[in-house]
């Protein structure tokens, strides 16, 4: 009988105050890639500018561009922490099959398997915008774009993030030649021409998107295995 | 918010930790013992209370040096003036933080923890600082992803193998190396003194100074932060927090009115132009120097 | 009750404007110059100081904007907020300074400009989205002031020595707050405010391009457009040429030249 009155009870009414600042877990870190495949070689750039989802630079030097086997990369733009949590996920997974199977997975298949990863997390997303690019077993280019959710395309060429929107129509253009009747020599970059494009289409962005700029990775993936190389963009 | 039409859930607006439920069923006032764990019994940082500011590193020739004030703030409020932010863990990793004290406080007893856990394997191995790094690093992702984050950032020195280390890592797990790093309000004011001033090759006295000028503006312009400041070190000798060091303040008089009347010939004729409260205030200070 | 507002100001348009925002529709979101802008009082005049870039959201939609508007012969502002409204203001405030200067037929004085833009932007309660640096100097009876105002959307305003503006102000104040001395020479002044701009260009991304800077001082204006120019690009690849016939020509027509149907004839001039 005691207890009954000293049982807890609600509090009292009043006007509860709902936080109107309430915990935003997405961040978006800023940045662009690009890839563009050829028959032999497969060249992607991205920047190393990592904002603070505002007007601050946090670190002009944080690498989007991942690499996964010998044959393969990841390039991924979006939230830097979702980042790098899957490239942890990918990695560890990539390991363990290599001991699994004593090689390494293929590059199709990598791309696949990050769509699984992605789509793991349907409903509470990797804020991450991903090319996956590289040569297949026979050694020719490719690349493969992703949404945040794992939807994905193998295609010739592509661009993520925050300068996608400048880039695509100049790689539609130079790359895909789309809608052009005449083709000035062949229809095919060299792997000199594509790294010049590469760098121009970087350098563009640079120029008018705000959160692409600093530096860029320029990584050219063939049967040799993948380089990376430096490459300066406004500071601005 | 509530609406008569289906809605699609859209991609960054989904209340994924049911804000708005805990929200209404508050207001509905019709708590059950059995869901207390919904009606927001369940205690998570949704707001900072008792909080710290900036604090500001950089890498210099032989180590890293570490700033930060001493002060806690409670909202507006001045509530703590002497208490350390900054940390050793084991024996090659300091940990500076800013935001809220109590989510640090939290998070030092668990990584204490692991220093001792890993202690006790006694196989002659100490954790380095870049594993205590990439740690609170996961720490803090996974705390975010549950919706319940340490409200806090956190930049981690240490110096172990001959190599510095300088990172930094926030609420949502955002983790990233640097040469130089400032938090908070000093990622607005400080980090661009940083990357002006910053060269490589330092030595460990440019270095302090640095950090000391950068911790001044700070408390120029930054409303929560304080004069009374401290440095922490980490090289070849080990880690030093030094004692509380107050900093002089002497150049406030460099605001001064910004009418000045001069004859022609150069000389400064007294200033009779009203709205001149600054300089009373700046004289005052003089007097009190 | 009609009457009695005759004159006053009325917000119907800013609340209805509120009420489609929350039936779901979006404003058009306007040119903004995400800005660094800088003013210091030296030894014998002001500068001011500028960054060259304007956005709209994340894209840069100007390289080389003017940020440093004309206000009279001896007063000049720097403007950051809808690139629009600071055009409008100081554009605004030029021109009754002017009728003001022919009806007075003296020098207008800072402090005249400042309280004009004060009382307008008063009047808008902050609608007008413009922050504004207004610096100058006043010579009266030989003897010179420069001054130098902020001056914030909601119309209220304060001197210092030096002031920066912007989402590049507290970049730009970190130099002041560290280098600032009194009694500065112009190249010193010059020097401490394109630094205080660089700061801005270089940690907000809200700001870029180049340092303009404009010095006021008894002896005259002295405007450097480009002061600095540190972000020229870097990188350009082979010029992009297309053949002739790229383009799918899909029809044709000729239209007779325009000189076929003109008859030009001589005509003699009467009486």
């Amino acid at each position: 009988m005691m207890m009954d009155d000293l049982k807890l009870t609600a509090l009292p009414e009043k006007e509860v105050p709902i936080s109107h600042h309430r915990f935003e877990p997405y961040v978006d870190n800023g940045g662009t890639v690009l890839a563009v495949a050829g028959s032999n070689y497969c060249i992607v750039a991205g920047d190393t500018r990592m904002s603070d989802g505002g007007y601050g630079i946090q670190t002009r030097h944080y690498t989007k561009v991942f690499k996964l086997t010998d044959k393969c990369v990841i390039a991924t733009s979006g939230m830097q922490a979702d980042t790098i949590a899957l490239r942890k996920r990918l990695d560890t997974q990539l390991r363990q099959y290599e001991r699994d199977h004593g090689k390494s997975m293929s590059t199709p298949a990598i791309a696949q398997f990050l769509s699984n990863t992605l789509y793991h997390k349907r409903f509470f997303p990797f804020y991450t915008f991903n090319l996956v690019a590289g040569v297949d077993e026979d050694g020719i280019g490719c690349v493969w774009t992703y949404d945040a959710v794992g939807s994905h395309e193998r295609v010739r060429f592509s661009s993520q993030g925050s300068g996608n929107q400048l880039i695509q129509p100049l790689l539609d253009n130079q790359v895909g030649k789309f809608n052009q009747q005449i083709v000035d020599g062949p229809r095919e970059l060299s792997a000199e021409q594509a790294l010049s494009l590469v760098k121009d289409a970087i350098t563009s962005a640079g120029e008018r998107d705000i959160y692409t700029g600093d530096f860029a990775d320029i990584v050219t993936i063939d049967q040799k295995g993948v380089h990376f190389e430096k490459f300066d963009l406004k500071l601005d | 918010m509530s609406s008569e039409h289906f809605k699609y859930p859209v991609f960054g607006q989904v209340d994924y930790f049911k804000y708005n439920n805990v929200a209404s069923q508050l207001a509905s006032h019709t708590p059950s013992p059995s869901h207390s764990q919904e009606l927001g019994a369940k205690k998570r940082t949704v707001d900072p209370i008792v909080t710290g500011t900036s604090v500001i590193a950089i890498k210099y020739n032989g180590g890293v040096v570490m700033g930060a004030d001493t002060l806690l703030s409670y909202g507006s409020l001045a509530r703590f003036n002497n208490i350390e932010r900054m940390k050793k863990f084991g024996k090659s990793t300091i940990i500076g933080a800013g935001g809220e004290y109590s989510d640090f406080q939290n998070l030092s007893q668990v990584l204490d923890d692991l220093v001792v856990d890993d202690g006790c394997t006694d196989d002659g191995t100490t954790l380095s600082t870049t594993e205590i790094w990439n740690y609170i690093a996961r720490v803090m992702y996974n705390r975010r992803n549950k919706g319940d984050p340490y409200w806090n950032s956190l930049v981690v020195i240490g110096h172990d193998n001959n190599k510095s280390f300088l990172g930094k890592v926030d609420l949502v797990g955002t983790c990233y190396q640097d040469n130089f790093i400032a938090s908070g309000y000093g990622s607005h004011i400080a980090l661009p003194l940083l990357r002006k001033a910053y060269k490589e090759d330092m030595t460990l006295d440019e270095a302090k100074t640095l950090i000391q000028d950068c911790l001044r503006v700070l408390f120029y312009r930054d409303a929560r932060s304080s004069r009374f400041i401290q440095l922490s070190i980490a090289n070849a000798d080990g880690l030093v927090i030094t004692e509380q060091i107050a900093l002089d303040t002497d150049k406030w008089d460099s605001g001064d009115s910004a009418k000045k009347k001069k004859n022609q010939d150069g000389r400064k004729k007294k200033n009779n132009y009203r709205n001149d409260s600054t300089q009373v205030i700046l004289e005052y200070g003089h007097n009190v120097v | 009750m009609e009457n009695l507002n005759r004159g006053g100001f009325t917000f119907d348009l800013c609340k209805r404007n509120d009420l489609i925002e929350k039936t779901g529709l979006k404003m058009k979101g306007f040119l903004k110059t995400g800005t660094t802008i800088v003013g210091v009082v030296y030894k014998d005049g002001v500068v001011l100081g500028a960054d060259t870039r304007a956005t709209e959201g994340p894209i840069v939609a100007d390289k080389n904007c003017e940020k440093i508007h004309y206000i009279a012969d001896n007063i000049y502002c720097c403007g950051a907020g809808t690139a629009a409204d600071t055009e409008n203001t100081t554009n605004l405030i030029s021109s009754k300074l002017k009728l003001h200067q022919l009806a007075t037929g003296k020098q207008p004085r800072v402090i005249t400009a400042l309280t004009m833009l004060k009382q307008m932007l008063f009047k808008y309660q902050g609608h007008v989205s413009a922050a504004l640096i207004l610096g100058g100097v006043d010579v009266i009876g030989g003897v010179v002031t420069p001054s130098l105002f902020t001056i914030h959307p909601h119309g209220s305003t304060d001197q210092l020595p030096y002031v920066t503006m912007g989402s590049g102000s507290l970049a730009a104040m970190a130099i002041f707050e560290a280098f600032y001395k009194k009694d500065m020479t112009k190249l010193e002044a010059m020097t401490l405010v394109a630094d205080a701009i660089k700061s801005g260009i270089f940690n907000d991304l809200g700001s870029g391009s180049n340092v303009d800077v404009t010095v006021i001082s008894q002896e005259g204006v002295e405007i450097h457009r480009g002061y600095e120019k540190p972000n020229e690009r870097k990188y350009r690849s082979n010029p992009y040429n297309f053949k002739k016939g790229t383009a799918p020509v899909l029809s044709t027509s000729t239209l007779e030249p325009l000189g076929s149907r003109i008859i030009i004839e001589d005509v003699t001039m009467e009486g």
